[in-house]
């Protein structure tokens, strides 16, 4: 199987999607452009644990960020969607595989 | 074609497929219940599968291996969350050790699956999700996607040609 990203990417990708609220700062990003005081307001936890998941994002590729006069903009990063779309691709092709061999074992020859 | 329709979700890592068989929902099941049909159709060719130890009971285990071409072995270990024979199985796939151990900090998928009669034959229902160990980061290496078939296309071929 041909992956396009790295081991190590794909694990700082994984970790970085196993949080709700990181995934929901991500689609938020997706959507916009925004700050990261703007996400504070969002969710109840600190500043600080904001920012950290923002960095975890952003380690993973996922994000970046830009800074804007006083404030920090969070935005996407085009590639490492990309890239989570290639890791979900995968599980597609694998599953469409499977669902083909089980067809294949209960004796359907469609086509 | 038997999947007949698949939704994609790429910021929550989530997959839903459906796909429909001429066969009666019993039959459908037996492809997950019994262990030897299992390991028929769990691995691509490439990368055949051995189901090791097979108990489809809440909190049971399936435990397998995939061999790839070069003799080399990756395994895999399944923890049932829900089972309601002949409908309904859920269980978390993860990267094991030999021995069956889950391996910390892998990635797990979620995997819900849901048979019901449609149409004469069988539809099954399946949700995926992505999850993430605690200790993503101090995973040496990965190797998550080796065991995955090449494309569709070449399955389809390798069914034909059997």
């Amino acid at each position: 199987m041909v992956v396009s990203a790295s081991d190590d990417e794909v694990d700082r990708l994984f970790h970085a999607l196993a949080d709700t609220t990181r995934r929901d700062i991500l689609q938020r990003c997706i959507g916009g452009e925004p700050s990261v005081s703007r996400l504070a307001d969002l969710y109840p936890m600190s500043f600080a644990a904001v920012q950290k998941h923002v960095a975890v994002l952003e380690r993973a590729g996922l994000v970046t960020k830009e800074r804007r006069g006083r404030e920090q903009l969070v935005h996407t990063d085009g590639d490492a969607v990309t890239r989570a779309r290639t890791v979900l691709d995968e599980l597609e092709a694998a599953w469409r595989g499977r669902v083909d061999r089980m067809a294949d074992l209960l004796g359907e020859r469609r086509r | 074609m038997t999947v007949v329709t698949v939704e994609k979700d790429y910021e929550s890592l989530s997959l839903i497929m459906l796909a429909e068989f001429d066969a009666p929902l019993e039959r459908v099941w037996e492809l997950w219940a019994d262990p030897r049909q299992l390991e028929r159709w769990w691995g691509p060719p490439t990368h055949p599968s051995t189901v090791v130890t097979h108990d489809l009971a809440v909190g049971g285990e399936v435990t397998y291996f995939m061999t790839d071409p070069d003799g080399r072995r990756s395994h895999g270990r399944w923890r049932v969350t829900s089972v309601d024979p002949p409908r309904a199985l859920a269980f978390t796939d993860g990267f094991a050790d030999p021995d069956g151990t889950l391996r910390p900090g892998t990635p797990r998928t979620e995997v819900r699956v849901q048979l019901a009669e449609h149409d004469g034959g069988t539809r099954m229902d399946l949700r995926f999700t992505f999850e993430s160990g605690a200790h993503m980061e101090q995973l040496d290496r990965l190797g998550a996607f080796d065991v995955f078939p090449q494309s569709v296309g070449q399955m389809d071929a390798v069914i034909h040609a059997s």
